[in-house]
């Protein structure tokens, strides 16, 4: 017990660069699995939590553009939704990284995109903006004409009727869809370090450190499983939390409309 | 390739590009398409067919089968799917030759687990080491199929199982009505009627299982992915008659592009074959399709 406290001390925050500089090498305990391993889950919730926030705000000019009538707006809106939705996340870390890489090369400003922590990040922001921003579109189109024409009513218009109606209507229609999406970010971003991006002195996610083990120990049945109790840990935490919004957003409904977020997860992507 | 590429210094850029493109390594480049082609040609039938399993376990009224499709339909739910992809790859391996080991060699006495090696009689590896290069890859791209149908049997098998219930309750209830038995009415009645609800979601899956393929980078086969970097990075004319600066940026664009079109195509066929699948049924695409008719 005293040696899987000193482990944590040594290990804990070592994904972020704090505490022991060389990773074990031999005699794995479990302490040590679950301490780096969990510390890497650092990487994932910084990645989830950053893209989500910043591709939030993305995905409803994204939504709003593409439902736009002008169509100088919603040609691009379309082809940037398409071009991030129709193609393989992994491959858009390539290729953004080696972008990053011979724009390095150029300007010398690009040298952080070129690690995880901005490069990962940006590909992952434009990426849930496009697929959140699909969503809120398929939203948007479904909100009842009544409520639109009841703020027509109210001499609502523009940017208030944007704001006090159709926005709060069109988040509580794409809630549910929004949740699915945000646990399938959080879990892609395990795709980050498998990718083009290196892990800077071997700080990496949960899902790097569980493969070293993996590789070093040649035994798979310890390290995956344990990624998987902090992931479906972390799931849970995040459907709990969306359910508190989603109690939020629906809290005007009279009793018997108001509906529980049901989770049936469904792959989106 | 051309008779022309016997000099490549001495070419125009044209010229060049034509002798560079199709040189030796490039056909590899070419050959690895198809991999990604053959990988999802006989995945999404084995998948499909294993999700077809999950969904019937799933609906038992045994209730240890019951418990086990619906586990298989829920453990790969919450976790991210490459950690299966990693987890699988070994553990697959692992597992066939921990049984060829106990059938081919009873009388090993030693530990198989000996600290951090994995050791199996000689007789037991698989593939065998004196087996040729070629059955190593097939092996390994072999457990990668299995690997994807796995993980993707469990999507499956979450949509089919959503189908099956969206099934109007009438209509079993007429099946019944006509003194069909349990068996008949699901093979009867609910198969033929659920795929047009599954559908949707089946063709879903058919563009996240494209989207998968890249993923076979991670499972040790030199797949596109492989060769994009391989043939992108800088090359010196020491070691070619090509040399170039570091192209990965582009080749990597090419494999974004070879998707997207890939995926726009297959969205294109999908929508045709929704249109096909819904004629006659009692639902919103069917009605309208009912109504272009009559109009």
């Amino acid at each position: 017990m005293k040696n899987c406290i000193q482990t944590i001390q040594d290990y804990g925050l070592r994904s972020i660069g704090i505490g022991e500089r060389r990773l074990p090498t031999s005699d794995f305990t479990l302490c040590e699995q679950f301490t780096l391993i969990g510390s890497g889950m650092m990487w994932n919730i910084y990645f989830g939590i950053m893209a989500l926030v910043t591709g939030f705000l993305l995905a409803t000019a994204l939504a709003v553009g593409k439902s736009s009538k002008n169509r100088y707006i919603r040609k691009p809106a379309q082809w940037f939704i398409f071009l991030f939705r129709g193609s393989p996340l992994f491959i858009q870390f390539f290729f953004a990284y080696f972008l990053f890489l011979s724009l390095k090369k150029t300007n010398p400003m690009f040298d952080a995109f070129t690690s995880a922590w901005l490069g990962a990040l940006i590909v992952l922001f434009l990426n849930t903006a496009a697929y959140s921003g699909e969503i809120f579109y398929g939203a948007l189109r479904s909100i009842p004409k009544g409520d639109v024409e009841a703020a027509d009513a109210y001499g609502l218009s523009g940017w208030a009727r944007f704001r006090r109606v159709i926005w709060p209507t069109m988040l509580r229609l794409a809630w549910p869809a929004y949740t699915n999406e945000a646990i399938f970010l959080f879990q892609a971003t395990t795709l980050v370090f498998f990718s083009a991006f290196p892990a800077w002195r071997q700080e990496g996610d949960a899902l790097y450190y569980a493969s070293y083990f993996a590789d070093k120990t040649f035994n798979p049945f310890i390290p995956y499983p344990i990624l998987a109790f902090y992931f479906i840990l972390f799931t849970l935490f995040i459907v709990w939390m969306f359910g508190r919004i989603n109690t939020r957003l629906n809290r005007h409904l009279p009793q018997a409309q108001k509906k529980k977020l049901r989770l049936r997860l469904n792959l989106a992507r | 390739m051309f008779s022309f590429c016997a000099d490549p210094d001495a070419l125009g850029t044209f010229r060049w590009f034509s002798c560079y493109l199709t040189n030796g390594v490039h056909m590899s480049f070419y050959l690895s398409f198809v991999k990604v082609l053959v990988l999802l040609a006989v995945t999404a039938p084995v998948a499909l067919s294993f999700g077809f399993a999950g969904a019937m376990a799933a609906r038992s009224h045994v209730f240890p089968v019951s418990w086990l499709g619906k586990g298989y339909i829920a453990i790969v739910r919450g976790v991210p799917d490459i950690a299966f992809f990693l987890f699988f790859v070994i553990a697959l391996d692992q597992g066939f030759e921990w049984m060829r080991h106990q059938i081919l060699c009873p009388d090993w006495d030693a530990p198989i687990r000996q600290g951090n090696d994995f050791l199996v009689c000689s007789n037991a590896k698989l593939p065998l080491g004196s087996a040729p290069q070629w059955v190593h890859q097939t092996y390994s791209f072999f457990l990668a199929v299995i690997t994807f149908s796995i993980v993707f049997g469990a999507f499956a098998a979450n949509v089919l199982y959503g189908g099956m219930r969206a099934v109007p309750h009438a209509q079993l209830e007429t099946a019944e009505a006509y003194g069909m038995s349990r068996r008949q009415t699901f093979w009867r009645v609910l198969v033929p009627q659920m795929w047009v609800y599954a559908l949707p979601g089946l063709s879903n899956l058919w563009l996240v299982l494209i989207k998968a393929t890249p993923l076979l980078f991670l499972l040790g086969i030199e797949d596109i992915v492989y060769w994009a970097r391989e043939l992108g990075g800088t090359k010196t004319s020491r070691f070619t008659d090509y040399p170039h600066p570091d192209w990965r940026m582009w080749y990597f664009l090419f494999l974004l592009v070879f998707y997207l079109g890939f995926t726009r195509v297959s969205e294109i066929v999908l929508e045709k074959l929704m249109v096909r699948l819904s004629h006659g049924q009692a639902t919103t695409g069917g009605e309208a399709l009912r109504k272009q008719v009559t109009a």
